[in-house]
């Protein structure tokens, strides 16, 4: 273990997550000015495929903890055993990706080895040595430059602002095997249950959004079923826009966000808004529909890299940051757009 | 037990955030409490109702920074106690922790400590297990709901990326919340009266008996995103069906799918 940049696998039941593989190639980048290569730590059961997939993403190294105490991820079990290795070999900087995982393990492990971590980071540069980081405050309102002086300097870095490595599957490797750090009557908290939301893409990892706001249940034309009450036909209109824009998220291979006020409304789980209080999110492609564009929907989805705004007002804020605006009604528009993509995808 | 909840004192989210000389400026905009720790507080009250015990409000900030604490007091908390010390000026997340732990092994018989999911402002949203850590009490983080809480341990539901997770401990744990967990009730009026008039009594480093942590974390410089120069193309012209196949043949050109 004689690499100085590290990289944290997040992992869920055996499958990485995609932003994972970014620190491995971020590691590289700074491993050019820094010097050594890049050793990959992951943490779980039977996640032997995890270690291989690190080789081919470009680890030069893998250290694998395969135990049961660390099938179900627990932020002490996993948090003692990386501050015990990394205070064993003293990297010099360990990268995470921000999920919720990689949050929890690297502010707690910085506690553990007395440094710090810079959070949600989306660059990284080498400056006399020292590895400045660049991070979003504010929801992206602003910008900071940050750095840590202890060692290791722990880092997480935001999904999609670090290019995902290149696959090479002729990389190859065997991993170093470490014991968990501590046994199961050591660890305080227990795993009761799960349940995994099913299919679709998170908007974490999404390249491409299409969000729906309090436009969607605006649509005069609908006839409710008779039995609801006001709240339910306005829920039940809103049910018939949302289809649409999952219509169109399907089509672009995406993923379905949120305004506050459509999830206030009860349109749409909490899980789904974008915005200053929800997720901060910076797809290739981002499609407001509905949506007027408050300040804070603006903070989480401002740096997509290209914005497109349906909306029946023109005067609407939303429109200054959007590439390209369709003034109009999001239930006329959206089902050709949905015909005109897939055709378009070849789908 | 007694229950402790974790407040910072914040620009409101809709101030326009600008840089002046190196520093941070909102402008006019007004110091609120952090949006997410008013859930925080919400369960606070409610836990330590169904519990019988009172619930302490805790904020690290500089000795003007009493806005968030009065708010939480005005929903209905019992005490509110500021940390403040020159000396803490520049803290970063490991020396916050390390301070907020200190204050929170002074309040008597606590045996659940709320936080928010993130601070509106530096948003690192670490905090919570950094403190749980610290403490050495479980951190059970992005919290939606609590299905049990008694004298023994506590079952909560946690949001994480692939759906739900419910989880298990004893206490006393850490546990931050987040917007799923439930609406915060209003100040009421008998509640802001009560808020105004508090002296809020103020717990500098001597009181908590440890010395300053010292931060290795730096921020030399704040600055501006880069403008985007965004021209915007507004689709016209034709049927609904014309100006979605102009829309997509332009969406394809840009490239970026
Ligand atoms: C502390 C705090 C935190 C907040 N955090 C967030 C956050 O994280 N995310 C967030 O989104 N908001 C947040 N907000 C709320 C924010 O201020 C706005 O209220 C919210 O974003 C408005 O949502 P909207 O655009 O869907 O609704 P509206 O502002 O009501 O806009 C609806 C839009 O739909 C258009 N429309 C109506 N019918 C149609 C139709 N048939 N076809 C096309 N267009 C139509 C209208 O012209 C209008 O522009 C926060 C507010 C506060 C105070
Ligand atoms: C520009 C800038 C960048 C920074 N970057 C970093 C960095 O990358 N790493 C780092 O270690 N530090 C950083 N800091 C320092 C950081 O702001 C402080 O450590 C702060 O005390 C805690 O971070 P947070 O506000 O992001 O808390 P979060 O972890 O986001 O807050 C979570 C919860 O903790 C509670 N809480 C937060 N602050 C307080 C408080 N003062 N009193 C009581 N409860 C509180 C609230 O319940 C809140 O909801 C930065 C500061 C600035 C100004």
């Amino acid at each position: 273990m004689t690499n100085k940049i590290w990289a944290y696998i997040d992992q869920f039941k055996g499958e990485a997550l995609p932003s994972s593989w970014e620190t491995i190639g971020a590691g590289l980048t700074l491993a050019e000015s820094l010097g050594g290569g890049v050793t990959a730590v992951v943490f779980g059961e039977n996640i032997k495929g995890v270690a291989e997939e690190a080789f081919q993403y470009g680890a030069d190294e893998v250290i694998v903890a395969d135990d049961p105490t660390l099938g179900d991820y627990r932020a002490e079990a996993y948090t003692t055993l990386l501050a015990k290795l990394a205070a064993d070999s003293a990297p010099d900087v360990i990268l995470f990706p921000t999920t919720t995982r990689g949050r929890e393990v690297s502010g707690m492990a910085a506690v553990d080895l007395n440094t710090g971590v810079l959070v949600d980071v989306t660059a990284l540069e080498v400056v006399d040595g020292v590895v400045v980081a660049t991070r979003p405050i504010y929801a992206g309102k602003l910008l900071a430059k940050v750095q840590c002086s202890a060692k290791p300097q722990l880092i997480t870095l935001r999904g999609r602002a670090f290019a995902k490595p290149v696959e090479d599957a002729t990389r190859s490797g065997t991993p170093i095997t470490v014991p968990a750090a501590l046994t199961e009557d050591e660890i305080s908290v227990k795993v009761v249950d799960y349940a995994t939301v099913s299919g679709g893409v998170s908007l974490a990892d999404a390249a491409v959004i299409v969000s729906g706001g309090r436009g969607v249940s605006n649509n005069p034309k609908l006839t409710p079923p008779g039995d609801l009450d006001e709240a339910g036909q306005e829920i039940w209109k809103a049910q018939q826009g949302f289809k649409l824009v999952g219509d169109l998220a399907a089509a672009l291979g995406g993923a379905v966000g949120a305004s506050r006020a459509a999830v206030d409304a009860g349109y749409i789980p909490y899980s789904n808004q974008v915005g200053q209080t929800g997720k901060v999110v910076a797809p290739d492609m981002y499609v407001a529909c509905g949506i007027s564009g408050a300040i804070q929907h603006l903070a989480g989805m401002r740096t997509s890299k290209m914005i497109v705004a349906i909306n029946k007002d023109p005067d609407a804020p939303i429109f200054k940051l959007a590439r390209f605006g369709v003034v109009g009604d999001l239930f006329e528009i959206l089902p050709p757009l949905v015909e005109a993509m897939k055709a378009r995808l070849g789908k | 037990m007694n229950i402790v909840v974790c407040v910072k004192q914040v620009p409101d989210s809709a101030a326009q955030l600008s840089v002046e000389g190196g520093q941070i400026s909102w402008g006019e905009a007004p110091l609120v409490i952090n949006p997410w720790d008013e859930y925080a507080v919400e369960a606070a009250l409610q836990k330590a109702k169904d519990l019988g015990g009172s619930v302490t409000v805790l904020s690290m900030g500089k000795e003007s920074e009493t806005e968030a604490l009065k708010h939480a007091l005005a929903m209905g908390c019992n005490e509110a106690v500021l940390v403040s010390d020159p000396a803490l000026a520049g803290s970063d997340n490991v020396a916050a922790a390390r301070v907020l732990a200190a204050a929170i092994a002074k309040v008597d018989d606590v045996g659940l400590v709320f936080f928010g999911k993130q601070a509106i402002d530096s948003d690192t949203g670490t905090l919570p297990a950094q403190v749980a850590r610290v403490l050495g009490w479980p951190a059970l983080t992005l919290v939606s709901a609590i299905d049990e809480l008694n004298a023994d341990g506590i079952k909560v539901e946690r949001a994480i990326e692939e759906g739900r997770q419910v989880v298990q401990s004893g206490l006393p744990a850490v546990v931050s919340v987040i917007k799923d967990y439930g609406e915060p009730r209003y100040p009421s009026f008998m509640g802001i009266r009560k808020a105004a008039r508090a002296t809020i009594p103020v717990w500098a480093l001597g009181e908590l008996g440890i010395e300053a942590p010292s931060p290795v974390v730096a921020w030399p410089e704040v600055m501006a995103p880069p403008q985007r120069e965004i021209a915007t193309e507004i689709i016209t012209g034709g049927s609904p069906a014309e100006i979605a196949a102009t829309l997509a043949d332009k969406i394809m050109a840009e490239k970026v799918l």
